[in-house]
């Protein structure tokens, strides 16, 4: 149940950092945080009590598994976020060539 | 980059990529498979343009390449996943399982692997190129 | 093909179409490009209309496609019902015309080749959300075309349109894990990703703390795909940023495929919806409906204003739907299909404007009835139409929306949509004023009309609107009473999907 919560702590870390920090680096580096903390939620739990790792091997048993398919979605929510985070980064470095700097309270042509 | 650091790479770029080859074929019988075996394998190749510069890199892989190979790599998987409806249903696997456990069984999943990896991976050389020239050639595309 | 062997061609054919004009796009003539991704949006739009004949010959009412054979909850299933053809048909027809009309739009832009990838990249990742049947397969089709979104958004690149589409992308990545953080709980209560299978887990075991907890996380991140009012401040940024055709596409069907669609799924066919959830929806949708518009009289950017107008109408379709009545889902899904329409025609509008005129600013328009008539008229008849004035089909929807809040006993809720109505209509009336009628500028002299491509799409976008009353006529009614009765089904969309996909 600990480690339940302590991935939840880690989203909270990650939010802080989307929220508050003020370099757009940083801010792209807080929503990995996030990205990466309910990814392991997502493995955690596919936990089984005394299971063993999911691979099939020939002289193994197969009941006493952890559950595979968590561990199968969070391979494609990593690739997801590897995307996206190619893309944020991307766009960081055309807006420092634009603006001249990575400050959010600086960037801010558009509102009203 | 130094010249200890430009020796080692040669030596060991070969070996990542075998690595890598070697994670995508296995991919169905081990952990691992298209996307790890593909970041790997475009890892040897940011190996190689760390030590070397980008100029070196870009000489064995250029942009468009990389660009084509992707969409290739997309439309084989496309392809495979088609090819499905020759039996009867999307996605089927159509080609004979073999045994378990051994190395060319699993019908059409080993070839999706390949082809997830070379889509992985080049795009991922492909990210990698693009943000480096970026940063050299200002608003240059 | 025949029976549900036709679903998955509404993702296969989207996705191959982006990846052979990203590998053939350079090497060939620019006519070729446009002309195979015409085809190629023309070919979904007849089959969505042929997947709504193909259901009604059925007579049964949701099919199933088993992806490589594999049983659900196994493998993942591609379902059609009634709520997924209205869906669909909206999708691909606006998607049409929007192809059309970026033919001439994008001669401005670089990079035509990438445009369309990314086109069809996005119409694949919407075509997948509304067929899927598991919940995992969609979330990865809303990932796809959320970042397709990001960068079409950013396509430009020039610094305000990276600066809307950092935020955009930023918050949307947040609205992403939200969901996913959702599906993690529900996939732990229930150990099962099927829709059906979760509906059917999920009646016979009445979670106590965690389903609660999963809706919450659901309509946070839904919400914010939706813009509904709390979670709306990328759109009013991010909408005018983009290129006119995908601000078309994006505020007349990706936040609705993405927010709405989703959303009523997961809260109607899932989760089963209960007087709480009802409460909290309709209350976020008079929120949004009466915030958006107030804050769209004082905007003097066409663009800026027709997205908060985007954010008010999405109010409107979501008090439609969180009223749980037939009649409220009947008035939320025909606003939502008129809105898709008119919304798109608006943007497009402005696009011809920005086209001739290179400008957004109302102040700076004026009299541009002499010289652009089309862009007037149809702009005319959007605006009436958005307004809710009959015989246009806006009417009809907000008609329908309000009686159903009166028959229901909320007459405050009814008060406040004709009150967002009204503020509508004068909004719309200063777009009309200031940028058709008036006197012309000395430097709009010799402005032309939009070329042939974009005057088409205007045009039928503009039949669609008149001629969209012509729905709720006893013949063309089956379209609109299919959708209904999918999303009324609640939790029982579990037993028909799983009795149609063991056969």
């Amino acid at each position: 149940m600990t480690l339940y919560l302590l991935c939840l702590v880690l989203f909270c870390a990650g939010l802080y950092g989307v929220l508050r920090k003020r370099n757009l680096v940083k801010i792209i580096v807080g929503l990995a945080i996030i990205e990466y903390s309910i990814n392991l939620f997502f493995v955690l739990l596919g936990y089984r009590f005394e299971g063993r790792a999911p691979i099939d091997a020939s002289d193994q048993n197969i009941l006493n598994m952890v559950d595979p398919l968590p561990q199968a979605l969070v391979l494609t929510s990593i690739v997801i976020g590897l995307g996206i985070t190619a893309l944020l980064i991307s766009m960081a470095i055309r807006i420092y060539e634009k603006y001249g700097t990575f400050d959010i309270t600086k960037i801010k042509r558009l509102k009203g | 980059m130094s010249l200890i650091v430009k020796t080692v790479t040669r030596l060991t770029v070969g070996l990542i990529v075998l690595f890598g080859i070697y994670i995508v074929l296995h991919g169905h019988l081990s952990p691992g498979g298209g996307f790890a075996g593909g970041v790997i394998i475009a890892l040897a190749f940011v190996h190689f343009m760390l030590a070397f510069g980008k100029d070196a890199a870009l000489s064995k892989i250029s942009r468009n390449l990389a660009s084509n190979l992707e969409s290739l790599g997309a439309l084989m998987f496309l392809a495979i996943a088609l090819a499905g409806f020759l039996g009867g249903s999307f996605f089927l696997n159509i080609l004979s399982k073999g045994a378990p456990f051994k190395l060319f069984s699993a019908g059409t999943i080993p070839l999706s692997n390949a082809a997830i990896s070379l889509k992985v991976g080049v795009g991922l050389l492909a990210i990698f190129l693009a943000l480096v020239i970026l940063e050299k050639s200002g608003k240059e595309e | 093909m025949s029976g549900s062997g036709i679903i998955p061609w509404f993702v296969i054919i989207p996705l191959f179409s982006a990846f052979l004009i990203s590998l053939a796009g350079r090497y060939v003539k620019k006519v070729f490009v446009k002309t195979f991704s015409a085809l190629s949006v023309f070919t979904l739009m007849l089959l969505s209309f042929y997947a709504v004949h193909i259901l009604r010959a059925s007579a049964s009412p949701a099919l199933v496609y088993k992806i490589g054979g594999w049983m659900p909850p196994f493998g993942i299933a591609m379902a059609m019902d009634g709520l997924t053809n209205f869906m669909l048909v909206t999708v691909n027809l606006v998607a049409f015309f929007i192809s059309v009309y970026s033919f001439s739009y994008m001669e401005r832009y670089t990079d035509k080749p990438k445009f369309f990838t990314l086109f069809f990249l996005m119409l694949c990742g919407m075509n997948g959300l509304i067929v899927t049947a598991d919940l995992f397969n969609l979330f990865v089709f809303l990932e796809i075309a959320s970042i397709a979104s990001y960068a079409l958004v950013a396509f430009g690149t020039e610094a305000e349109e990276l600066e809307a589409s950092f935020k955009y992308a930023i918050m949307g990545s947040v609205a992403s894990s939200f969901i996913f953080l959702g599906i993690a709980f529900l996939y732990g209560y229930t150990s099962t990703l099927n829709m059906a299978d979760i509906a059917r887990v999920l009646v016979e075991k009445p979670g106590a703390g965690v389903v609660p907890f999963a809706a919450v996380l659901f309509l946070m991140g839904f919400g914010l795909k939706a813009a509904l009012v709390p979670f709306h401040a990328w759109l009013p940024d991010a909408h005018p940023s983009a290129p006119a055709s995908i601000s078309a596409m994006l505020s007349g069907v990706l936040i609705k495929t993405l927010g709405v669609y989703a959303m009523v799924r997961v809260f109607y066919n899932i989760l089963g919806i209960t007087a709480a959830y009802s409460h909290v929806l309709m209350f976020l949708g008079a929120l949004s409906m009466v915030t958006a518009v107030i804050l769209a009289l004082s905007q003097w950017d066409l663009k800026r204003l027709l997205a908060y107008h985007s954010i008010s109408q999405i109010g409107y379709i979501i008090l439609g739907f969180g009223l749980a009545t037939p009649l409220g889902i009947l008035g939320g899904l025909f606003h939502l299909f008129n809105h898709s329409v008119f919304k798109s025609l608006l943007f497009l509008n402005s696009g011809a404007i920005d086209y001739s005129c290179n400008t957004r600013d109302l102040k700076e328009m004026g009299g541009l009835r002499e010289k652009m008539p089309v862009t007037a008229n149809t702009n005319l008849i959007a605006s009436m139409s958005i307004a809710g004035i009959p015989p246009f089909n806006g009417f009809f929807s907000k008609l329908i929306i309000i009686l159903a809040c009166i028959e229901k006993g909320y007459t405050g809720y009814a008060l406040a949509a004709v009150l967002a109505s009204v503020l509508t209509l004068a909004s719309f009336m200063k777009v009309q004023k200031f940028a058709f009628w008036g006197q012309l500028k000395e430097k709009y002299k010799n402005i032309k009309e939009a070329p042939l491509a974009m005057r088409f799409s205007m045009i039928a976008l503009a039949v669609i609107c008149c001629l969209g009353g012509l729905l709720l006529l006893p013949q063309l009614k089956f379209f609109l009473n299919d959708a209904v009765s999918a999303v009324r089904e609640g939790t029982n969309y579990a037993t028909i999907i799983l009795r149609q996909a063991a056969k």
